[in-house]
């Protein structure tokens, strides 16, 4: 057993983890306001770090700048997706709801590449130190800023939901939208906004990414991984998906470790979480912390 | 004439049930066959090459239909099933020399199994939670393929035989044609007629209200699963066709975009109508044909050169199917199914349609 590289597999794991847990947040945000699962998540990170790395290179700005008028951008482009598109199909079936999010999926991540083309493009250098030890590891400094910005989306959350008003009013429509109507919240306004801060919180996530690996369409692989950790915390519980998120990074490490060491099958870093959600769907449908769906005839 | 009358004159279940309700429908029906027989005199290689597409995935797209249309489930892992349907087809003729023609069927029945398999979740879970597994399906067949060396061939993928009955080889698209024309009558009968049947009728009501289906009887875990077995079964037949059409299958090809086109081919043809799985195959295959029509068009002039059309083609047929799902999902809901019959009912009470 080789242990120094097992812990540096799970703190990757765990700093990994902390996005996939922020972009499930992020997710489950969507479905608890407006019951609609997103398969465009991990485009939003992906056209959240195009922009911000398209204002970096080409218009030359500094970095909290370009990160500030991103941020902008995805809060006019999460409105606009769910004003143009999901609206109109409030009441549609479950399966057409799953399809709209897929096309958009599938068109905004083929218009990224016809615009930014398929090679993966670094961001330019924002940290004058590439590496810091801590406690005997090596760690870069982007995966330390990317653990730092995970934990405080997260502490905002939880602020956002337990303090603020339209937090509250948030968590009243996901709660009963009738009760919510008639206590004077607007439920098409607070759709808007929940697709509005998801995206720009994936996209924060997808700027970080950028910063460590580059920016490439393999961003929207995030949007995929959220599946196997929203699964395991419960579709519709915000600390479950960061907990699931968690899980699945050091599980996709470890796994990774055993192909490595004893196993020789490949690509386990891909495959082991979906094997994982297969598990979990037969044994614990609803997750860790989701609610339970109780069927009265 | 024989046409159908303005109202309600049926009095037995026996004339409400049957596919064709006229006379007048069988010979539309029986010429359109004739005529579709002939088209290889008429056509060229690469329209019936179209053609033949449209054939195998029409085929996969029913089964498709018949699973989220007919039965209310979702599956994100189609192209998974039509890949296993594509090289179990292949690895059996290779590996027990079996006839190709045999192959077919045996790769469909195979595929079925599979299908149970990863549709035994299908009997406890429902709609997100359904769709998220067949996600993790599509995943895990996909790392299949590019794993079993003994299997796919690996990444170098796999070489397939033409169609052989006898002593006529199908190796061209001409002959191969008929093959394929062959496989969609039986298969499209078979799926009018399986609705028309009790389990038919049972999976419609496990979609329209699962508990009222359950409180009839009906087995809800035992018609999900079987459901999920008859649609792998035609995408493994219509995997199938296509390897043998292609004559190589690779490992690549079946990812999750290729899923999604079979979701779109369902939504845009309409949910729950068994032609009109036809029309949404027809209407992907087609799609980028005109997106490259449109290109082709443009090449050489300043927007060309300005936007690199030509360069990004096939951006341009992923933003086009991606469009495409969500226009139809917002205008016609029903799809190109509900489309034709509006038509079909303008012409008939022309010019009194009110």
């Amino acid at each position: 057993m080789d242990w120094t590289l097992l812990l540096q597999l799970t703190l990757n794991g765990l700093i990994v983890g902390a996005l996939y847990g922020v972009v499930a947040m992020s997710f489950v945000l969507i479905y608890k306001a407006s019951q609609v699962v997103n398969f465009a998540q991990g485009e939003f990170l992906l056209v959240g770090a195009w922009v911000c790395w398209w204002l970096l290179t080409e218009w030359q700005m500094p970095f909290w700048a370009g990160f500030l008028v991103t941020l902008a951008f995805m809060t006019l482009f999460g409105v606009i997706l769910q004003v143009v598109v999901l609206r109109p199909l409030i009441g549609e079936p479950v399966i057409s709801v799953i399809m709209a999010t897929i096309g958009l999926g599938i068109f905004f991540q083929a218009l990224m590449k016809w615009i930014f083309g398929v090679f993966a493009k670094p961001f330019p250098p924002i940290f004058s130190t590439e590496r810091v030890n801590l406690l005997g590891l090596e760690v870069q400094t982007a995966y330390l800023m990317s653990l730092g910005i995970s934990v405080l989306i997260m502490a905002g959350f939880a602020w956002f939901f337990t303090a603020s008003k339209h937090g509250l009013a948030m968590r009243a429509t996901a709660f009963d939208q009738q009760v919510a109507q008639s206590l004077g919240i607007s439920v098409p306004k607070v759709f808007a906004m929940s697709w509005a801060i998801s995206a720009v919180v994936s996209a924060v996530a997808g700027v970080v990414v950028g910063v460590v690996n580059g920016v490439s369409s393999a961003l929207s692989v995030y949007g995929i991984k959220v599946f196997p950790a929203v699964i395991l915390g419960g579709l519709d519980s915000v600390i479950g998906a960061v907990l699931g998120g968690l899980i699945v990074g050091v599980l996709e490490n470890w796994a990774q470790y055993l192909d490595a060491g004893w196993l020789n099958w490949g690509n386990m870093v891909t495959i082991a979480p979906f094997y994982a959600l297969i598990v979990i769907l037969l044994i614990k449908p609803y997750g860790l912390f989701g609610t339970k769906n109780i069927e009265r005839v | 004439m024989d046409l159908a009358p303005a109202g309600e004159y049926r009095s037995s279940y026996r004339e409400d049930m049957t596919i064709f309700p006229t006379r007048n429908s069988r010979r539309a029906v029986l010429l359109g066959l004739i005529l579709a027989c002939g088209l290889p005199f008429l056509l060229g290689r690469y329209e019936l090459g179209l053609l033949i597409n449209i054939g195998t995935l029409g085929i996969a797209a029913l089964g498709l239909n018949i699973l989220v249309g007919f039965t209310g489930q979702i599956s994100i892992g189609h192209a998974a099933f039509f890949g296993f349907g594509a090289f179990a087809s292949a690895w059996l003729h290779e590996r027990w020399h079996i006839p190709v023609a045999l192959c077919i069927p045996i790769a469909g029945a195979m595929t079925a199994v599979v299908g149970l398999v990863f549709g035994a979740p299908a009997g406890r879970l429902k709609g997100l939670y359904l769709a998220i597994a067949t996600l993790a399906a599509q995943f895990i067949l996909e790392d299949f393929f590019a794993r079993a060396q003994w299997f796919t061939g690996g990444v170098a993928g796999r070489i397939t035989e033409p169609f052989a009955l006898g002593s006529w080889v199908a190796d061209r698209e001409e002959s191969y044609f008929y093959v394929v024309l062959a496989y969609v009558v039986v298969m499209y009968l078979g799926a009018a007629n399986l609705i028309r049947t009790r389990d038919g009728r049972a999976l419609v009501a496990v979609r329209d209200h699962y508990l009222s289906a359950e409180v009839m009887g009906i087995n809800l875990a035992y018609y999900r699963t079987l459901s999920f077995g008859i649609a792998s079964f035609y995408a493994g037949i219509g995997g199938a066709l296509y390897a043998h059409y292609l004559l190589f299958v690779s490992v690549e090809a079946f990812n999750i975009l290729f899923s999604i086109q079979f979701l779109g081919m369902v939504i845009i043809g309409g949910l729950g109508s068994v032609m009109g799985s036809l029309m949404g195959a027809a209407f992907m295959v087609l799609l980028p044909e005109v997106v490259q029509a449109g290109a082709d068009l443009l090449s050489g002039s300043a927007i060309d050169r300005a936007l690199k059309l030509g360069a990004s083609i096939s951006f341009l047929r992923e933003m086009a199917v991606g469009a495409a799902i969500i226009l139809f999902l917002i205008f016609e809901p029903d799809g190109l199914a509900r489309r034709w019959r509006l038509i079909k009912s303008y012409w008939k009470l022309y010019p009194y349609s009110h």
